[in-house]
């Protein structure tokens, strides 16, 4: 067991050196993550849009199932996950379990609630000042929603990046489908819960930094990209 | 795009007009908003709307262009129905709904939707005056400014009928002036214009013939020099007379 002043020693020199075990789990980490986000986005956004648009029978309920999902448990998720990509499970023949695809499925199912139904409030919000302009142009559901989604880009941005948080900092759904293999499906967070159990404290650290860096980094670039945007009154 | 006396060349096909609306009624949660409107206009001109606040003249602006269901009634546009004229129409809204895009980008959206060719977005806001702020944000023009692109896209879209509800409410004399040329340009070359307002300088300027809404129904309906020089209904002169109701 390391002290708290040499495990940061070790985790500033890891991650000053470049060492490549880090860099793997890292880059592993951001393709499982943004992967998952962007196919999160391009189901979500859609989907929060038509229910921000659209009146249908059962609507309120579908309201009411999305913001709930909204809390699944990551366990949870990737229980099922295992249930279905399990050699016994309905979807075993594909022999993704243990993969990294297995986790992005994982993190899809995970972060498309919060995508889809935050994306929901913030097109409905702008589909409100829109709507008689838009009923005036005669324009079709899809014009709608496709203009709808692109003025709100850069709130839908935010949306997105709620999504990658939730996604990135993520262990418990990767672990039961990724299986945390070495080299293989090994990301940032189920090998901090590794190396920390194991006592090595300077690698988990120096993940915890990483991990840290790249939310911190993300929020800044969103942020200023706000900001911009606000400039142009764009949001 | 544009024709041989430089004004906004307007779509092939038929008129819209005449405009045919009978006993038009509108209820909402018990509330009488519109009772027994019965009116026709014919081809060409300026009809202006006028009358107090609260006497309809926005929801019947809206009934018309086919946004608002009517509770009993019927509007015929010769022989369409108000939603099916809808896509022949542009409406210009007091407060102008602007995209959060560019000048030219807000009216290119405008031509992309209704199939028109997007190249000629920055002639029509040549037309207004705005060419020389085509890419700056659209949200951060002056009231008058963002006024005249929404009447810029309304005119891209080549309508049979312009509706505009109050649009110079809230604009000075001079970028009223402006938003009044392009309009009173475009009516001279044809295009049928219905507009809502209660500014009675801007109804002598710019209405050939006057309706008078007063609490949901149609008080008079007169040529523009008969409303002014001899409104027949007690409202009418009232309003005329600056006189408020007690």
């Amino acid at each position: 067991m390391q002290s708290i002043g040499e495990a940061f020693s070790i985790a500033i020199a890891l991650v000053l050196s470049g060492d490549s075990d880090l860099l793997a789990i890292v880059f592993l980490s951001l393709y499982v993550s943004v992967t998952a986000t962007l196919i999160a986005c391009l189901l979500g956004f859609p989907l929060g849009a038509l229910v921000a648009t659209r009146r249908f029978r059962g609507r309120g309920v579908l309201l009411v199932v999305m913001n709930a999902l909204m809390g699944l448990p990551p366990v949870v998720v990737g229980l099922l996950v295992y249930l279905h990509l399990s050699r016994a499970g309905p979807l075993g023949f594909l022999g993704l379990l243990y993969t990294p695809t297995a986790m992005i499925i994982a993190q899809t199912i995970l972060i498309m609630p919060i995508v889809a139904a935050l994306s929901r409030q913030v097109l409905e919000d702008l589909h409100g000042e829109y709507a008689e302009q838009f009923r005036s142009l005669s324009l079709t559901p899809i014009q709608t929603i496709q203009a709808l989604v692109w003025d709100g880009r850069f709130a839908l941005l935010t949306v997105a990046l709620a999504g990658f948080g939730r996604a990135v900092a993520e262990v418990g759904a990767v672990m039961i489908v990724g299986g945390n293999i070495d080299h293989l499906t090994r990301v940032m967070t189920t090998a901090i819960a590794l190396e920390t159990s194991k006592g090595n404290l300077g690698l988990a650290l120096g993940l915890g930094i990483v991990l840290m860096v790249i939310a911190l980094g993300v929020n800044a670039a969103v942020h200023g990209l706000r900001l911009t945007a606000r400039r142009h009154a764009y949001v | 795009m544009f024709d041989a006396s430089g004004q906004i060349a307007r779509s092939a096909g038929g008129t819209m007009m005449p405009l045919r609306v009978h006993q038009l009624g509108l209820c909402v949660e018990g509330n009488t908003l519109l009772q027994g409107i019965d009116l026709t206009l014919s081809s060409g001109g300026c009809t202006v709307i006028m009358g107090p606040n609260g006497a309809g003249k926005s929801l019947f602006l809206r009934a018309l262009h086919g946004l608002i269901e009517p509770t009993c009634g019927s509007i015929d546009w010769n022989g369409l129905p108000a939603a099916e004229a809808t896509r022949h129409q542009s409406l210009i809204f007091q407060k102008p709904v602007l995209l959060r895009r560019s000048v030219l980008a807000n009216v290119e959206f405008v031509l992309k939707a209704r199939g028109l060719d997007r190249s000629d977005a920055l002639a029509v806001l040549e037309h207004v005056g705005l060419a020389h702020k085509a890419r700056q944000p659209a949200r951060l023009l002056s009231g008058g400014e963002q006024q005249r692109l929404a009447l810029a896209r309304a005119l891209a879209t080549r309508p049979k009928v312009l509706l505009m509800d109050e649009p110079t409410a809230s604009l000075d004399p001079a970028a009223t002036r402006a938003i009044e040329t392009v309009v009173a340009g475009a009516c001279a070359n044809g295009l049928r214009v219905i507009l809502v307002s209660h500014d009675i300088g801007q109804a002598r300027r710019m209405a050939d013939d006057v309706v008078f809404l007063n609490a949901g129904s149609i008080a008079e309906h007169q040529s523009s020099n008969d409303f002014f020089d001899q409104p027949k209904s007690a409202a009418a002169r009232d309003f005329l007379a600056g006189r408020i109701p007690a």
